[in-house]
């Protein structure tokens, strides 16, 4: 991977401290997973960042590699992957979502 | 897409003498859900046992799988969840 796209990618993670790189945005998702995670957020009444991996090809595949995840949603808190839209639906429904959201 | 048959090899070449539950969930061999049972799981967060799947498919997630919906549990995770009545 390019050093800047590398660059930019990190920068994007760590860009706010919970960000969510998605199909669609928040009000127009484009999948379901991804709709579901932003569900979910917004039901813990967070504050994030929404980042539309459709309309960035680049990031898209950066992402993947970066991260060694080949899905999304992919959601960082802290510059730190959390999971994608099973993990995070495990964690929530464990209760365990609210610490690592609050942490 | 891509053959139940083939993610299920890629799978147990991976977590040999794994439990998994691999379901077709749209008819398609593109849509799956996975739930897999394995010692390979032990001392490892989810992250971790999520990656070492997608790590075992390979390839196979950069297209021919458009959709995995994936649980992982260790051996103990799984009983304590399902108990023996």
């Amino acid at each position: 991977m390019e050093d800047g796209l590398r660059e930019r990618i990190k920068s994007t993670i760590e860009s706010k401290k919970v960000v969510l790189f998605m199909k669609g945005s928040r009000n127009f998702p484009q999948c379901g997973f991804s709709a579901h995670v932003v569900g979910i957020l917004k039901e813990h009444a967070v504050d994030f960042r929404d980042v539309n991996i459709l309309t960035d090809p680049d990031l898209r595949q950066g992402l993947k590699e970066y991260s060694n995840w080949p899905t999304f949603p992919q959601l960082y808190v802290d510059g730190k992957l959390v999971g994608g839209a099973d993990i995070v639906s495990s964690l929530h429904e464990s209760g365990e979502l609210t610490g690592v959201l609050g942490g | 897409m891509i053959e139940p048959d083939a993610v299920r090899t890629l799978l147990l070449r991976a977590f040999p003498q794994a439990d998994i539950d691999l379901v077709d969930l749209t008819g398609t061999r593109d849509h799956y859900q996975a739930r897999i049972v394995s010692e390979a799981f032990r001392g490892k967060s989810l992250i971790e046992q999520h990656q070492l799947v997608y790590a075992a498919l390979g390839d196979a997630m950069n297209g021919p799988i458009h959709a995995l919906a994936l649980k992982t549990f260790t051996p103990e995770a799984w009983q304590k969840l399902n108990p023996n009545p």
